[in-house]
């Protein structure tokens, strides 16, 4: 039986916000990359692609990414610890927080208040603010695991417990800078020094925030969405301490080639092919959780959802490491590959946990079922063709872009200028923003379905008990 | 145990996390940006200069430009000198990038003059047509605030004068932004140190091709060319060239080697079958007039 005490109006609230700023994030996304195809639609000084581009990623980011990790872990910990959430104040304070902060981002990205470095655009304020929101959301999590009534932790509250820590360590150390004026710091380490602290933190920021949150969700989702536990205790045991002990390792393999000192790359790059096992161990302890099961990849959609994003984790932690590589990176590296490459982690891996989280919740959460599955598939499939056309359109840009970037006359001159190279890009740029088109459909049939599941969907009463023995 | 004592786990987790932490990122604080790499001659951003690099910074121009050139065939062919630690010790922060959208900026400083940066931040398609990159030219609006510079270079401890700062006064955020463009790469000699030499004979190899041929010729001037020297070779920002009278040799040295003092670059990476092509369809221009 569900503890009537549980605090699932925070849930809600979670999921009501990052459904929202998951729509931003995409929608600008889909508006700066028709940005790179007409310069005209370039409007100074607030609405130009060099300032839009942060907005997009932090929306993501910040406001959808850590916004589902709020609303699913104050779910999951409740329920895996058995006893209410430590602080229902604080979790009110942290949603209302979280909102102030985003929106906070946002107006000052616009009004070009950035410090530049990749995913920590914002400046020094708005770092507070994101601590604070941390601190915030880290005590409350974990004082209800301290007063949980099971003595044993499931693998999600390990996971958990790693990224709280991860992130915060992270976050300190590369939000250092001198500050001038409210809104202009500089970064307290300089060249070669800040490069490798930051790619240190963009790294880990994909393993503690991306990574190990949503397979947080994942350990717990699966099971409870097929009805059968996780293939193997043992294996997931493994994939976590390897995959928390090997990935701040690996940070410079964003500076392959760059002054960073050769064995830090080499460390970098070593430790990024190793990476591959823990990544995929959890990957096979969900295909093989699915042993005997597969029917129900027909039969029930939040498993497609989940076995999709866990598929494309395992497609993810296999091109990473291989761009990891010098010579590959030597290739590769700067090109729009590189943007295909995050773009599955995200549309793909994360954001596909994301949204079978976020249905298997929506019963529970909205007291209502959810208002039209036939919705549900149609967006799985909107979101996933939207996604390949996006990636697999800017794989084959970037190779070619590479190849006529190293393309060598027989006198050792290069063949072509780099305006010739750009130009070729175009056709790719528009099959880009058309796959992100079809992704943001997507994404707006799945609001409409939870916005119609909160307000018109059947009342679930006796009827989720009986679902929840099926599904 | 650690599965049921949740402080345990904790403290665990975090001493994983800081394994790979310290060796990879706190260690190298003890090699880089010590007397190792320091290299002479590279020196603190003017305020000007620095003023210009928060530009670059509050525009992204980092989302599109990378800034380190790598020690690989292709990018020191095309971007001159490969990039070193010890020229970045000023850069707070780092602005490497990680996409080129468009080119590499770290050796820009000398490549261009003055002039050809104003006409193409305002405007970059009036000199590459098929550019994606938006126009800057609002830049030119913005006046500099020269107590907020002052204040950031006290933060930053690098040297200035009273008269610096004064000077500032009547600058737009376009100035500050060429002079820092003129500065990225140029710390360091290496445009004198790799200019190309040619040896030997220099014999056209396209002496005898007609004029048919030659005019085919027309669209690599107008994508390497026009943009500084008019579609029409008329001039611009560099010399009109319709009118001078080199020899075929003297021409293609010209273009291949640049001139570094007068704000030519050296075309050298189109290879020399190119730089012939161009240096005919000049002198052919040239013969035939302007028609």
């Amino acid at each position: 039986m569900e503890n009537q005490s549980y605090n699932d109006a925070i849930v809600r609230s979670f999921v009501t916000w990052s459904v929202i700023w998951g729509l931003v994030a995409v929608l600008v996304g889909v508006i700066v990359s028709f940005q790179m195809i007409d310069p005209d639609l370039n409007f100074p000084p607030y609405l130009t692609f060099g300032r839009l581009r942060p907005i997009h990623t932090n929306a993501g980011i910040y406001g959808w990414g850590v916004g589902v990790i709020f609303a699913t872990f104050f779910y999951i910990v409740q329920r895996l610890c058995k006893t209410p959430l430590w602080s229902n104040k604080l979790a009110k304070f942290q949603l209302w927080f979280f909102n102030a902060t985003i929106i906070a981002s946002a107006v000052t990205l616009l009004l070009g208040y950035t410090t530049s470095k990749e995913y920590h655009e914002m400046e020094w304020p708005i770092d507070v603010m994101i601590v604070i929101l941390w601190v915030a959301f880290g005590l409350n999590i974990i004082m209800t695991i301290l007063k949980r009534k099971d003595e044993q932790m499931y693998i999600s509250l390990w996971y958990m417990m790693a990224a709280i820590v991860g992130v915060a360590i992270l976050f300190l150390v590369n939000a250092a800078a001198v500050p001038v004026s409210l809104f202009k710091s500089y970064s307290a380490y300089a060249g070669t020094n800040d490069a490798n602290v930051h790619w240190w933190f963009g790294h880990n920021a994909v393993a503690m925030a991306l990574t190990a949150p949503p397979l947080a969700m994942f350990y717990y989702f699966l099971p409870k969405s097929t009805g059968v536990p996780i293939y193997s205790h043992r294996l997931s045991i493994i994939a976590f301490w390897s995959l928390i002990f090997m990935y701040l390792w690996t940070g410079a393999h964003h500076l392959l080639w760059t002054p960073v000192p050769d064995w830090i790359q080499t460390l970098a790059m070593g430790f990024s092919v190793m990476l591959i096992a823990p990544s995929w161990g959890s990957v096979f302890n969900g295909y093989l959780s699915m042993n005997g099961q597969w029917h129900q990849m027909r039969e029930n959609y939040l498993v497609k959802f989940l076995i999709l994003g866990i598929t494309f984790y395992g497609l993810q932690t296999l091109q990473g490491p291989m761009q990891a590589i010098r010579t590959f990176s030597a290739f590769i590296h700067y090109t729009d590959w590189i943007p295909a490459h995050i773009h599955m982690g995200t549309m793909g891996w994360v954001s596909m946990i994301s949204f079978a989280s976020i249905y298997f919740l929506a019963p529970r959460i909205y007291g209502r079922e959810v208002y039209s599955i036939p919705l549900a598939n149609l967006q799985f499939w909107l979101v996933l063709v939207g996604q390949l056309i996006w990636s697999i359109s800017l794989w084959v840009a970037g190779v070619l872009q590479a190849g006529m970037w190293n393309a060598m006359n027989s006198d050792g001159s290069l063949t072509y200028t780099f305006m010739e190279t750009m130009v070729e890009m175009y056709p790719y740029w528009w099959a880009r923003a058309f796959g992100g088109l079809i992704y943001m459909l997507g994404l707006i049939i799945f609001i409409y379905n939870l916005y119609m599941t909160a307000s018109k969907g059947k009342p679930t009463g006796e009827a989720t008990a009986v679902a929840e023995g099926r599904a | 145990m650690w599965e049921k004592r949740p402080i345990l786990l904790l403290v665990l987790a975090t001493g994983a996390i800081l394994v790979g932490t310290i060796v990879t990122m706190v260690l190298p604080f003890a090699w880089v940006n010590t007397d190792a790499d320091r290299i002479e001659g590279v020196t603190p951003y003017t305020a000007l200069q620095q003023e210009g690099r928060d530009v670059y910074i509050r525009e992204g121009c980092n989302n599109c430009h990378t800034q380190t050139v790598r020690p690989l065939v292709s990018d020191v062919l095309r971007y001159g000198e490969y990039s070193k630690s010890g020229e970045f010790v000023y850069d707070r922060p780092f602005l490497w990038g990680s996409k080129r959208t468009g080119p590499d900026l770290a050796r820009l400083g000398g490549k261009y003059p003055d002039s050809w940066h104003y006409k193409h931040m305002d405007s970059p398609r009036s000199m590459v047509p098929r550019t994606n990159m938006p126009d800057y030219g609002w830049l030119s609006a913005n006046q500099l605030d020269p107590r907020m510079i002052q204040r950031k270079m006290e933060t930053l401890d690098f040297p200035f004068t009273a008269e610096e700062i004064k000077s500032l006064e009547g600058k737009n955020e376009m100035d500050a932004i060429v002079a820092y463009m003129q500065k990225l790469g140029s710390d360091i000699p290496w445009r004198e140190a790799t200019e190309t030499a040619i040896i030997g004979d220099l014999v056209n190899p396209y002496a005898g091709a007609d004029h048919d041929t030659i005019e085919a010729w027309e669209d690599l001037y107008q994508q390497n060319c026009a943009a500084c020297h008019g579609e029409h070779l008329e001039g611009d920002i560099g010399p009109p060239l319709n009118g001078d009278d080199y020899d075929d040799e003297i021409l293609f040295e010209i273009i291949y080697t640049g001139i570094a003092d007068g704000g030519m670059p050296s075309f050298s990476s189109l290879g020399t079958d190119k730089v012939w092509k161009l240096t005919n369809y000049i002198r052919n221009y040239q013969a035939k007039g302007d028609d």
